[in-house]
């Protein structure tokens, strides 16, 4: 179906078919559902971060009038998570409470106000525990362990891969780069606050509406923690007023207004405050990372070595995949003949830390940048050449196993260099104003489900009538990408209708076949090829009752404009509906499926399921800013920015995530921050959250955002749905380095974290005038006692994409040697 | 809490009686006593500008806002915009340009560009900005709701002369 040049639909500006429902506020999100009889559920959250719960007395507030139902953690026996390596949460805490935040009581009330009373008047006696908050001391913190799980001390977990040996190609390099970068943490700001109420039926079953990216994922974990059998709960996931990667996870506040509906017997609604969200986050980990890079003396990579540090606070979330991720996709951009990758991920008492927009491949991406813009400083070579020169070939197998289909991240830099007049401007701008480049790559859907299955990742139904309507189910979930238009629009082209007249029914675990969720980029690639196989079918079954009824082959007849007709004869043909008709009249009633599963990955090693995608999508970003060296400001004028995106399917839609995608990186880069502080002892010691508003966690407002400059790379990849790859993440990626070589363009100062904020650039400049470097970021990056690592020969050093010293078979056979020494 | 006050205005063009508590805002009676959800909440503080609505015709934070100060004066939502089965050309431009992507912010946005284009039928991209920088967006990056505010403002010039008011 892909690289069709008679495409109707696909490629052209169109509004999206739910578009109209949210500019007349139509659109009903998860807080806009009020059931009759609702009651209220509020949290009780704990106010300290570290503790053991001695007693919990929840008296006065049972007592109160208008309390329904009061939960505890006694009531909630199953430890539930999102990655079946961490099960490591409960709906409410029983024995311990690990950040603040963490929700300790449920009150069920006739209202919020009452159900807000009624928690504050519940009392807790906690026992507190040391407060970890430093990942460096957490490495090592033993004595005030946050889970009986992990490895030592608070150390979540650590892996570590050499793909050839990276040590030799560092010491055959003509020079090497060693950096040490922090990447700080941030938080999606979803404007929608998380909402969810549950209904419970007769039948003791549970319906569960929630702002979720993932209603599957969800129902999962609800059948574990509330130990139900699946059949009996059905998860509808409402539009979601923005994601971003923050309502991936399953909530505490999901489960605990299920299994309070299926208590009380009646409906229960929550809907957590802007403060709660912060504190839910799930959001960017905070990374400190050291990359030590060997380059010839033209500018080649020989090999990098990567080690990462992740804070990731309370508990497990998505965060071993995040710890994957931070080394996975660095060699996708450029040939990188070596790579070893160190990460470790360790517990602290703050939120916990998740996939944000990026999923953990923006704090190395950001380093990696920074560390070639220092490189061709060095080598004094251009950027931009210097990295076309290394730009990875198409069809190409990485270092460690990824295979890349097309790229045209070559093209995307050729465009913004010559759209911004790269040449006429980096290292000749006057002093204060800079321009900075940088590139990036994404998944186009993770190759693998987050438990182990053969199933499809992504099912479509179709239904069509003798009306001639279409509806096409599928589990996907809106969260404000644009999915249901994907849906829509892959149906209608192949089907050669209006997008207007398929209906979509979506994200509803009872309704609507299993799609993964909306995360990691997949929903385009996957949804969209599950979509066209399904509509393929059910036009095959109509071009045969067409033909049938017109005396013409099947496969000479043509879908188009709401007709099905003769190719060779455009008269000769029936309306859309006279052609479901003829095939209902000749089958029976009409339904068709189609499935997507991602294809088998080249990587053989364990581990080395993160990473594989069905493509990957590249950009390129030129930034040009301004610094007030008086002040420190940063003043963005402008973003150039180039995406290969396969095929664009509706450029509105595509130019939309792009500038979104530009738009959060900007934050990052300036001054969007999740950071922490420890309260006075008098004032209990807490480490509570500095900003949790949206006044004081800043983001760009609409008198900060530049001008963005799109340049779309359309190059049809062969595993996409008309060809098309993602672009909801990847478009974040390289802003945050670009704006950083931008800076060091205009005043010369080198700025290794992020936020780049004004009193950063101010100590570098301070730094320049007292005869300094001009840097400023992390300079050690702790000693960690790394696991020895899985040993994996690249593929052009006759690697089969196995490991040759898998450190689990080593040690299996080690006990397998002590115990017959033992036993003999 | 007792819903022990009567409350009556104009709300979206109509005479509106409602009873209410002194301490509902003006978003919880729209939301939860009223059933207009078109109105949207992100803080209720006031901070992202989610729960904007047109009181006189300027915009407020609804969230801010007691529904006991609203006595017989005039309020307009999202769900007011559209004349009868008819868009108003700001609810178009916006879906056709890209103006929304979760839709979340995008009432409080549209009601506040409506409000601007009353006030400055011919506003240049620095006064839209300038009027849109309470509204905060997480999706669009801003820019897609600029060009479907400067289309929207096109589409009004090019209709038929019709006095744009704020009901």
């Amino acid at each position: 179906m892909s690289n069709r040049d008679d495409l109707q639909l696909v490629g052209k500006r169109r509004a999206r078919v739910d578009s109209l429902g949210k500019t007349t506020g139509q659109t009903r999100f998860a807080d806009d559902i009020t059931l009759p009889r609702m009651l209220h559920c509020k949290l009780l959250r704990s106010h300290v971060p570290h503790a053991e719960i001695e007693h919990i007395d929840v008296s006065r507030a049972e007592a109160m009038a208008g309390v329904h139902l009061i939960l505890t953690g006694e009531d909630f026996p199953v430890t539930y998570g999102i990655l079946p390596v961490s099960q490591d949460e409960r709906p409410l805490c029983k024995n311990k409470v690990r950040f603040v935040g963490d929700p300790v009581a449920a009150v069920i009330a006739a209202d919020e106000a009452t159900a807000e009373e009624a928690a504050r008047s519940i009392e807790v006696r906690y026992r507190p525990l040391t407060t970890v908050s430093d990942p460096a001391k957490a490495l090592s913190q033993e004595s005030a362990r946050l889970h009986e799980y992990g490895e030592e001390g608070n150390i979540h977990k650590r892996l570590a891969y050499s793909f050839g040996d990276v040590d030799q190609s560092l010491a055959d390099a003509a020079q090497v780069f060693e950096d040490v970068f922090f990447y700080q943490g941030s938080t999606h700001l979803a404007l929608e606050q998380h909402a969810a109420v549950a209904q419970a039926d007769p039948e003791g079953r549970v319906t569960l509406w929630s702002s979720t990216q993932c209603p599957h994922y969800v129902h999962r974990a609800l059948a574990k923690a509330l130990a139900l059998p699946a059949t009996q709960i059905r998860v509808i996931a409402c539009p979601n007023g923005g994601g971003f990667g923050g309502k991936t996870d399953v909530f505490n506040h999901e489960i605990v207004v299920a299994k309070a509906a299926l208590r009380c017997g009646r409906p229960v609604k929550i809907c957590l405050t802007r403060e709660e969200v912060f504190y839910c986050h799930r959001g960017r980990h905070p990374v400190l990372m050291k990359i030590r890079t060997g380059v010839t003396a033209d500018g080649k990579l020989t090999g990098m070595h990567l080690q990462t540090l992740l804070d990731g606070g309370a508990y497990g979330s998505y965060g071993v995949a995040s710890t994957f991720y931070t080394g996975a996709l660095q060699p996708v951009t450029y040939h990188l003949p070596r790579y070893r990758f160190d990460a470790c991920r360790v517990f602290t008492n703050k939120p916990p830390c998740g996939p944000k927009r990026g999923h953990g491949t923006p704090q190395p991406r950001f380093g990696q940048e920074v560390q070639l813009d220092k490189i061709a400083e060095k080598l004094k070579q251009d950027p931009a050449e210097l990295r076309l020169a290394i730009v990875e070939q198409p069809d190409t197998l990485t270092a460690n196993y990824l295979r890349i289909g097309t790229i045209g991240l070559a093209e995307c830099i050729r465009r913004v260099v010559d759209r911004s007049e790269w040449k006429d401007k980096h290292r000749k701008l006057p002093f204060g104003r800079g321009v900075g480049l940088a590139c990036s790559a994404y998944l186009t859907g993770a190759g693998h489900a987050i438990y182990w299955n053969k199933m499809p990742h992504s099912g479509v139904q179709l239904k069509l009538d003798r009306s001639g309507s279409v509806t096409v189910f599928c589990g996907s979930t809106d969260v404000g990408q644009g999915s249901n238009d994907v849906l829509a629009v892959m149906v209608a082209e192949v089907l050669g209708i209006s997008p207007g007249i398929v209906r979509t029914v979506t994200g509803d675990t009872a309704l609507t076949p299993v799609d993964l969720g909306s995360y990691s980029s997949r929903v385009t690639l996957m949804t969209g090829n599950a979509a066209i196989q399904a509509a393929e079918r059910a036009r095959e079954l109509l071009a045969s009752a067409v033909g049938e009824q017109l005396g013409v082959p099947g496969e000479r007849l043509r879908f188009a404009d709401g007709h099905v007709f003769d190719l060779e004869d455009p008269d000769t043909g029936v309306s859309f509906e006279q052609a479901v008709v003829a095939a209902e009249s000749r089958f029976g009633t009409l339904g068709t499926v189609g499935s997507y599963a991602p294809p088998r990955p080249a990587a053989r090693f364990k581990g080395g399921g993160v990473g594989p995608s069905p493509t990957y999508s590249y950009s390129a970003a030129i930034v040009d800013l301004d610094v007030d060296p008086a002040t420190g400001m940063i003043n963005v004028n402008r973003v150039y920015i180039a995406h290969d995106i396969g095929r664009a399917i509706n450029p509105v839609s595509v130019e939309g995530q792009v500038i979104g995608g530009v738009y959060m990186g900007l934050g990052e880069a300036l001054m969007e921050e999740q950071v922490f502080r420890r309260l006075p002892p008098k004032h209990s010691d807490a480490l509570v959250h500095r900003c949790p508003s949206m006044l004081d966690y800043k983001s760009l407002s609409s008198l900060d955002m530049p001008e963005v400059i799109i340049e779309l790379v359309e190059n049809p990849d062969p595993n996409g749905p008309f060809g098309a790859k993602e672009v909801g993440q990847g478009p974040l990626l390289p802003v945050m380095p670009a704006v950083a070589n931008a800076v060091f363009d205009a005043v010369g100062v080198r700025i290794d974290e992020v936020p780049i904020a004004p009193e950063k650039v101010l100590k570098g400049l301070d730094q320049i005038a007292n005869g300094g470097e001009g840097r400023v970021g992390p300079t050690e990056f702790p000693d960690i006692h790394w696991p020895e690592p899985y040993f994996v020969p690249p593929p052009w050093e006759g690697g089969d994409g196995q490991s040759t010293n898998d450190p689990e078979h080593k040690r299996a056979a080690k006990m397998h040697e002590m115990d017959r020494t033992t036993a003999s | 809490m007792t819903a022990d006050l009567q409350l009556l205005f104009t709300l979206n063009g109509e005479e509106q009686q409602v009873r209410v508590s002194a301490r509902n805002t003006l978003t919880e009676v729209l939301r939860e006593h009223l059933g207009l959800t078109g109105t949207k909440h992100g803080c209720e503080l006031g901070e992202c500008g989610a729960c904007t609505v047109l009181l006189d015709g300027k915009p407020v934070l609804s969230c801010l806002m007691l529904a006991v100060e609203c006595e017989g004066r005039t309020v307009e939502t999202v769900e007011g915009m559209m004349q009868g089965p008819e868009l108003h050309p700001l609810q178009s431009a916006f879906a056709e340009l890209g103006g929304t992507q979760c839709g979340y912010c995008t009432p409080g946005v549209l009601l506040t560009a409506r409000a601007l284009l009353v006030r400055q039928p011919d506003a240049t991209r620095a006064e839209i900005r300038e009027a849109l920088s309470g509204n905060l967006c997480r999706c669009t990056g801003y820019q897609q709701i600029f060009e479907s505010v400067e289309d929207a403002i096109r589409r009004i010039q090019q209709e038929p002369a019709q006095p744009e008011s704020v009901s």
